[in-house]
C-alpha cells in the first residue's frame, strides 16, 4: 500500500514539475499547425540565432573535449600542490550563477573597460558583444561536465594496461590513442552530450556577453525570449518547441551511451 | 638473454624500497624474486622493465646497459598481478597489440596470434572480451600478448597473485612447461616460497629492500645465508638453541640418544601431514611434522609424554642470526660457508 502511495507520488511529482508544463509548451508550439510553427522560425532572424548557437556550441564543446580530457588527465595521473584548487576551480561554473559568469568575462575582456580587452581591442579582437565571447560564455558554463565524466573513470582503469602497452612497444601518442581513449570513450561521449546540452539552452552568461543583436549576435535562446517579451507568443513556442527537440534528441543519445557504457563494464 | 641489475638503489619518498641490490639471471633460465609483500622485490622487477627509474645502479639486458632506455625500448614482455587486459579488445586484439603498433604484415599476425592463443591453450576464446574471461584465463591472455611481441627476457609480477589456489597450482606447473618450451630468460615475483621453489632455477631471496640470497632453491633451503632465508623458505622451529626443519626431527616413545623429552600440547592433522606441538622439558616449544600415518603409529595422544631427536636434521648452527646477513660472496660462497 505504501509502497503505491510513494510511486504515485514520486510521478506525481515529476508529471506536475516537468511532464505536463513542457507538453504544454509543445502542444501550444503545434496548436497553430507544423507549417506554422516551422514558418516561425524559418525568419532570417531565427535561423541566424540557431546557427549561432549550434556553432558556437561546436566550438567550446571541442575546447571543453580537448581540455577536459588533459585536465582530467592531470587530475587522475598527477600529484602536484594545487589539484584541489584545480578541482574546486573546475567545479565552479556549476554552482556560479550564469549571470556571474557573463560578468566575469564582462569584466576580464570588455574592450572598453576588460583587463586584457582593451589589449585585444587594440589588435582588431573584440570578445565581448562577439562571437569570441558567446563561445567562451557557452566554454565557461560547461567547463565541469567531460572532467566530471571522464575523471572517475580513468582513476577505476589505473594505468596498468598503459603500462603494459608502453612495454608492448607503444609511445606515449599510441598509448593514449588505442588504449586510453578507448577506455574513456562511454564517459566521454557521456561528457560531451551533457555539454553540448548546457551550451545549447544557456541564456543567463549570454544574455550579459552576447550584445543580443538580432541578425548578428542574438543566440538562439536570446531570440526565443525576445520573441516571448515583444508578445509573439507563436514564435516563442516556436522556437521553444526547436530547443526541446534538441535535448530529447540528446537526452535519447545520452541513454544510448550510458547503455552501451555499462554494457562494456 | 641475460639480466644483471647492479647496485640498485630507490627511495620513495623517506621510504628506502630498493637497496644496493645486484644479481645475475642467466640466459634462457627462470629467477624467483622472492620474499614478503612491500620488500621491495616488484620495484626491482618494475626497474628491469623500465617502469620505474633507478635512482642509481645499473640493469644490463644482454651485456647492453638499459638503465636509460624507456620501457617501450628494452624488449621485454611483461605481466601485472590484475593482468592489465586491454578491456575494449577481444583477446585475439589483446594478444595482436604488439605487433599491429609495429606494422608487421597481416598474415604474419595473424598466424602469430594464432600460434599464441594455441600455446596458452585459448584457442577457443579468441573472440572473447577481458570480461567475459577467468582470472587464470586473462593472466594466459596477457602472457601470450607479451610473447607475441618476442621479447628478449619475460618478467611476471606476481602473476599467480590475485587467483584462488587451485588455479594457481595449476599455472604454476603450466607456466614451467611453457618455460622449457619458449625458454625466455624469466624474472618472476612472488611471496609465495611454495611457487618459488617450484618453478623457479634460482630464488633471490629479497627482504626490506635487501638481497638475503641468491641459490637454486635446495641451496637456500639446505643452507640458507640467513635466519630469514631459513625461516622464510620452509617450515622452521628450535631445538637445544639451533634452528630445525621441524620435518628432519623424530618423534619417539622411548628416549633414544641425545633426544629431547616433553609432552605433547597440540595436535594439527592436515590429511598429508601432522603437525604435534611438544612443550620440551627443558621449557622450550617445539613442534614436529610427520608424513602421512606415521604419527598415528606412535598411538600418542595430547598430554602424552614422548622424545625429539635431531640427529637426522640439517645443522643450522652456522646460520648468522643477524637477519641481514648479505650473500654477498654468491649463492655458492653462502651455501659453502654453512656446511
Amino acid at each position: 500500500m505504501t509502497k503505491w502511495v510513494l510511486r504515485l507520488l514520486g510521478a506525481g511529482y515529476v508529471t506536475f514539475l516537468v511532464g505536463i508544463p513542457v507538453g504544454a509548451v509543445i502542444w501550444r508550439a503545434l496548436s497553430p499547425g507544423i507549417a506554422s510553427a516551422f514558418d516561425q522560425i524559418s525568419t532570417s532572424a531565427s535561423l541566424h540565432a540557431l546557427g549561432l548557437t549550434l556553432e558556437s556550441a561546436a566550438i567550446a564543446v571541442a575546447f571543453n573535449t580537448v581540455f577536459g580530457v588533459g585536465v582530467a588527465l592531470i587530475l587522475a595521473r598527477h600529484r602536484f600542490p594545487g589539484a584541489s584548487i584545480v578541482e574546486l576551480l573546475v567545479d565552479l561554473p556549476l554552482s556560479l550563477s550564469p549571470i556571474v559568469i557573463g560578468l566575469a568575462l564582462t569584466l576580464f575582456y570588455s574592450s572598453r573597460e576588460g583587463w586584457i580587452g582593451g589589449w585585444l581591442n587594440a589588435r582588431g579582437i573584440s570578445v565581448i558583444f562577439a562571437f569570441p565571447g558567446i563561445v567562451l560564455a557557452g566554454a565557461f558554463v560547461s567547463l565541469p561536465y567531460v572532467v566530471r565524466e571522464v575523471l572517475p573513470v580513468l582513476q577505476e582503469i589505473g594505468t596498468d594496461s598503459e603500462r603494459a602497452a608502453e612495454t608492448l612497444g607503444a609511445g606515449p601518442f599510441t598509448v593514449f590513442f588505442r588504449i586510453t581513449l578507448p577506455a574513456i570513450r562511454w564517459g566521454l561521449a557521456y561528457g560531451v552530450l551533457l555539454t553540448t546540452a548546457r551550451i545549447l539552452g544557456e541564456y543567463g552568461a549570454m544574455s550579459v556577453v552576447s550584445g543580443n543583436v538580432v541578425g548578428e549576435t542574438q543566440t538562439f535562446t536570446q531570440f526565443v525570449s525576445a520573441d516571448f517579451t515583444n508578445y509573439d507568443s507563436a514564435g516563442a513556442y516556436a522556437g521553444a518547441l526547436v530547443l526541446g527537440m534538441l535535448s530529447v534528441l540528446i537526452l535519447a543519445a545520452l541513454s544510448l551511451t550510458r547503455r552501451r557504457g555499462e554494457k562494456q563494464q | 638473454m641475460s639480466i644483471e641489475v647492479e647496485s640498485l638503489e630507490k627511495r620513495f619518498g623517506s621510504a628506502h624500497a630498493v637497496q644496493g641490490v645486484s644479481f645475475e639471471v642467466p640466459a634462457g633460465s627462470l629467477m624467483a624474486l622472492l620474499g614478503p609483500s612491500g620488500g621491495g622485490k616488484s620495484t626491482v622487477l618494475r626497474m628491469i622493465a623500465g617502469l620505474e627509474i633507478p635512482d642509481a645502479g645499473t640493469v644490463r639486458i644482454d651485456g647492453g646497459d638499459v638503465t636509460k632506455l624507456p620501457a617501450r625500448a628494452r624488449g621485454i614482455g611483461f605481466c601485472f598481478q590484475h593482468y592489465a587486459p586491454f578491456r575494449h579488445m577481444t583477446a585475439w586484439d589483446n594478444v595482436a597489440f604488439g605487433l599491429k603498433i609495429r606494422h608487421r604484415p597481416k598474415a604474419e599476425i595473424a598466424a602469430r596470434v594464432d600460434e599464441l592463443l594455441e600455446l596458452v591453450r585459448l584457442t577457443g576464446f579468441a573472440s572473447r572480451y577481458p570480461s567475459q574471461l577467468s582470472g587464470g584465463q586473462r593472466q594466459r591472455m596477457a602472457l601470450a600478448r607479451a610473447l607475441a611481441v618476442e621479447p628478449r627476457v619475460l618478467l611476471l609480477d606476481e602473476p599467480f597473485g590475485a587467483l584462488d589456489a587451485q588455479v594457481r597450482k595449476e599455472l604454476r606447473t603450466w607456466l614451467r612447461e611453457l618455460h622449457e618450451k619458449v625458454a625466455v630468460t624469466t624474472v618472476l615475483v612472488t611471496h609465495d616460497q611454495e611457487e618459488a621453489m617450484e618453478v623457479a632455477d634460482r630464488i633471490a631471496v629479497i627482504r626490506e629492500g635487501r638481497l638475503e640470497q641468491v641459490g637454486t632453491p635446495a641451496e637456500c633451503y639446505n643452507h640458507p645465508a640467513s635466519e630469514f632465508v631459513l625461516t622464510f623458505l620452509g617450515p622452521a622451529t628450535r631445538i637445544g638453541g639451533t634452528w630445525v626443519r621441524p620435518h628432519d626431527l623424530a618423534l619417539t616413545r622411548e628416549a633414544r640418544p641425545g633426544s629431547r623429552p616433553g609432552k605433547l600440547v597440540r595436535i594439527v592433522r592436515l590429511g598429508f601431514e601432522t603437525r604435534v606441538e611438544l612443550l620440551l622439558d627443558d621449557g622450550a616449544d617445539t613442534w614436529v611434522q610427520l608424513a602421512g600415518r606415521a604419527f598415528d603409529d606412535l598411538h600418542l595422544d595430547i598430554g602424552d609424554r614422548a622424545h625429539v631427536s635431531a640427529d637426522r636434521a640439517r645443522d643450522f648452527s652456522a646460520v648468522p642470526t643477524a637477519s641481514h646477513a648479505l650473500a654477498s660472496e654468491g649463492p655458492n660462497g653462502a651455501a659453502e660457508a654453512s656446511r
